[in-house]
């Protein structure tokens, strides 16, 4: 029988059915906050493909440029799952100063992928764009959407940044192990993988053509 | 074979200090007991709200005591206006079905319960189980807090159906600060609801003691685990919908407000949207709620029973979860039926009819194995028993309903009568409330530690019955005659003759609520001056009957308990717990 045992608060050691996924409970709850985050995602989107299909002047208003740039970003947060990696596995095999090179590799790419789309956003606000506006003339959902969708995603790359910046202290006082790291890392990775569904959707779709 | 030592799981110590102990506790049990004052409390208000209501439609220009006071500008006097009465009903419905219905079977019984049902210390995250709690808490306020604002309570129904929700104050009272408040209130309890089912289901699967295999978990626990993953998925959609409708009505947006649209005399700035997307987004999430709502009274009927048939279900552990997991999994692909004529296309009309009818199979399935369990049963008629049998009888009678309503065209003339109201609270409302009546004589035991008066339960329990009978058949063979429901008076010609009928469901439901004191009062007396509990007063065989009355602050005091049993060990008055060592007698 496989068992795992719990020290409870009496001091008893007492034994556990082993988890089914061999995963401790502070991972499967992340998994399971993130099947939930997904449906969340899910809602924005299918709210947004409603809205396109539902409008008869939809309009594809991104330049080059624009799409350079959501490429260019793309690129960014791809190779900050990468650093991500290399952070928990530098941390398996307890390299604490490989670990922080790392997680800071990772932040850092973070902060440089909300810079780049918070100064995509006041080019289009410059232009005209807002949740209620159009500049071209045509549906004014297309700025409630864009700014809605990514706005979302911006605001898990945020918290995702101050996550790693909370546990990269608590990791290097001591607090907490490699299982954290590892747990964070899963929110980072799922937070890439989300702009792969946003990045097209909303940015390669609405390519200028 | 996979041997894991693991001492990560470092319990907190037992709280000093009645703050650290009572209020922001982190013992589940304590917030369980948080859950399920909070859901009496909501119970009372509803019950309250729908006094109003009803003595309005019976007696249209009687004053009601206190409503004049409550909100001098809705109810002038004490009769209430038109508006104010859709704003009572509104808040009828919210307070009801998210923090009773949702709330107390669920996150009430399953916090106090579900670890312990596992054989664990605690939930997985205590703190964050504290934390969706006071979450919940803070929207109830929120809530009720409409009642006090000068705009008063929101009055597009607690499903706030856009454009009425999502226009602002021009589309009347409480549409303004009232509507606001009401989203905040939605979107912190889908919060908590969120944290609570990952809680729930992180619990379930990684903290079960030894030997609790997935097959030895008592049904209510599976009902819970199910449960959580419906909440889960749903919650995570109800929450997005209430920010766009809060940018709709905030930030300028129109996702869900169509283009010339022209309310109370002045032409809106919107274009666009889709009153119909909001539909669809809420019923994603508002279909699977009816079922988050009955799946934890499934689970407690199925837990409940057995001990007082003192035999298994028939079909055994399986056939029962078997069902109560499908009606989860169909719950997420018949939302459309609540949206036969809301101008969807008739074609989807007919794509979600199907499926509605085949949820039926398993719903069926699960109330027959009750039924049938009965058969040949040397039944114990205590309290919590008559109420499954009373939750049985509703649901069926309820559920007959629902093959008129999931056809379209059948459901084109009842939508808008107060068949469709008499159907949803004989299967959703009364029978999760008769579950959950159930459960409350059921755990009070182990709750509290004290008995229930066994004689107060029974009378409780057949006014009960009768009563809610001769309310909600009534409104079934109303609707049948065409009596619109929302309305707040009956000034229809053909309406009119019914007022006898409708006055005769107002006297059932004034009655109805006053048999509740019978049971508030059975709860204090016997939280007080109750007998004294013993470990198992019902001679039952799961985790919480091991332990003492209430349990310790880590369950179960430090000892190991190691299962070797299903739950459902009965064979007349002989029965096996399931830590003991002794042979099966009921082969489960």
């Amino acid at each position: 029988m496989s068992q795992s045992e719990l020290t409870m608060s009496t001091g008893h050691e007492v034994v556990m059915e082993a988890s089914p996924y061999h995963m401790e409970k502070k991972k499967l709850g992340m998994w399971i906050f993130i099947v939930s985050d997904a449906c969340t995602f899910a809602t924005f989107l299918f709210g947004y493909g409603y809205m396109r299909v539902g409008s008869l002047n939809w309009g594809t208003p991104f330049e080059f440029s624009s799409i350079l740039n959501g490429i260019f970003m793309t690129f960014i947060l791809l190779s900050s799952s990468l650093t991500m990696l290399a952070a928990v596995r530098a941390t398996q095999t307890g390299q604490k100063a490989s670990a922080n090179k790392w997680l800071g590799f990772t932040m850092l790419l973070g902060t440089v992928f909300a810079i780049l789309h918070l100064r995509e956003w006041f080019k289009m606000f410059g232009e005209g764009w807002g949740l209620f506006s159009n500049p071209t003339g045509g549906a004014v959902q297309f700025g409630a959407c864009f700014f809605s969708v990514t706005g979302l995603h911006l605001t898990h790359v945020v918290s995702g940044v101050i996550a790693l910046a909370v546990i990269m202290r608590g990791y290097n006082q001591g607090r907490y192990d490699t299982s954290h790291v590892e747990t964070a890392g899963l929110y980072w990775h799922f937070v890439d993988l989300v702009w792969m569904f946003v990045f097209p959707l909303t940015y390669l779709m609405n390519a200028a053509r | 074979m996979h041997d894991m030592t693991a001492h990560a799981a470092a319990h907190h110590a037992p709280p000093q200090g009645f703050i650290r102990k009572y209020v922001f506790s982190v013992d589940h049990k304590v917030i369980g007991i948080q859950y399920t004052t909070l859901g009496l409390v909501s119970a009372f208000i509803g019950m309250a709200l729908s006094w109003a209501m009803r003595i309005h439609l019976a007696w249209p220009t009687a004053s009601i005591p206190l409503l004049g006071l409550l909100s001098p500008n809705g109810a002038p006097g004490g009769v209430p206006t038109p508006e104010y009465y859709l704003s009572l009903m509104t808040m009828h419905g919210t307070i009801m079905a998210f923090f009773l219905l949702t709330a107390a079977p669920m996150a009430g019984f399953g916090n106090f319960m579900l670890p312990i049902h596992a054989g664990a210390a605690d939930m997985a995250f205590p703190r964050l189980n504290m934390a969706s709690f006071w979450v919940t808490f803070v929207g109830f306020v929120l809530a009720c807090a409409t009642f006090f604002i000068p705009d008063g309570p929101p009055l597009s129904g607690w499903t706030a159906y856009a454009p009425l929700s999502a226009v602002g104050s021009v589309a009347g009272p409480g549409q303004g600060w009232g509507q606001n408040l009401w989203g905040l209130s939605i979107a912190l309890f889908c919060v908590a609801s969120l944290l609570g089912a990952l809680n729930f289901i992180v619990t379930t699967i990684d903290l079960r003691t030894k030997g609790m295999t997935l097959s030895r978990l008592p049904l209510a626990t599976w009902a819970w685990f199910i449960n959580a993953w419906v909440s889960l998925l749903a919650f995570a959609v109800l929450l997005p919908t209430c920010l766009l409708l809060v940018l709709d009505r905030l930030g300028g947006t129109s996702f869900f407000i169509p283009g010339g649209l022209v309310v109370n005399d002045k032409v809106l700035p919107h274009s666009g949207g889709s009153p119909l997307l909001f539909q669809h987004l809420f019923w994603f999430f508002g279909h699977p709620e009816v079922y988050i709502i009955i799946l934890p009274a499934f689970g407690i009927v199925a837990h409940v029973m057995p001990t007082f048939t003192r035999k298994p279900l028939v079909g055994g552990w399986k056939v029962i979860t078997y069902a109560m997991a499908a009606i989860g999994g169909l719950s997420f692909v018949v939302w459309g039926h609540h949206m036969f004529v809301s101008g969807m296309s008739p074609y989807m009309a007919m794509v979600f009819s199907v499926p509605t009818l085949i949820i039926t199979i398993p719903s069926v399935i699960a109330v027959l194995v009750f039924a049938f369990s009965l058969y040949g049963a040397n039944i114990r008629f205590t309290t919590p028993m008559l109420f499954c049998l009373g939750f049985i009888s509703l649901f069926i009678s309820g559920g007959i309903g629902g093959f008129f309503l999931a056809q379209p065209a059948v459901d084109s003339y009842l939508h808008a009568t107060s068949f469709v109201v008499g159907h949803f609270h004989f299967t959703m409302g009364l029978s999760a409330v008769f579950a959950a009546f159930a459960g409350f004589y059921y755990w009070f035991p182990k709750m509290w530690g004290r008995m229930m008066n066994e004689t107060l339960g029974k009378v409780h329990f057949w006014l009960s019955f009768v009563l809610v009978y001769c309310v909600f058949m009534t409104l079934h063979l109303m609707g049948l005659t065409g009596s619109v429901r929302r309305y707040s008076e009956f000034v229809a010609d053909f309406m009119v003759p019914l007022m006898p009928t409708n006055r005769f469901i107002t006297v059932a439901a004034l009655l109805l609520g006053a048999t509740q004191f019978i049971f508030f009062y059975n709860l204090l007396w016997s939280r007080f001056k109750g007998p004294k509990a013993p470990d198992n007063p019902w001679q039952a065989t799961t985790l919480e009957w091991d332990t003492t009355s209430p349990p310790p602050f880590d369950n179960f005091g430090g000892r190991q308990m190691t299962v070797y049993h299903g739950p459902m060990e009965y064979d007349g008055d002989a029965f096996v717990m399931q830590t003991s060592t002794e042979k099966s007698i009921a082969g489960t």
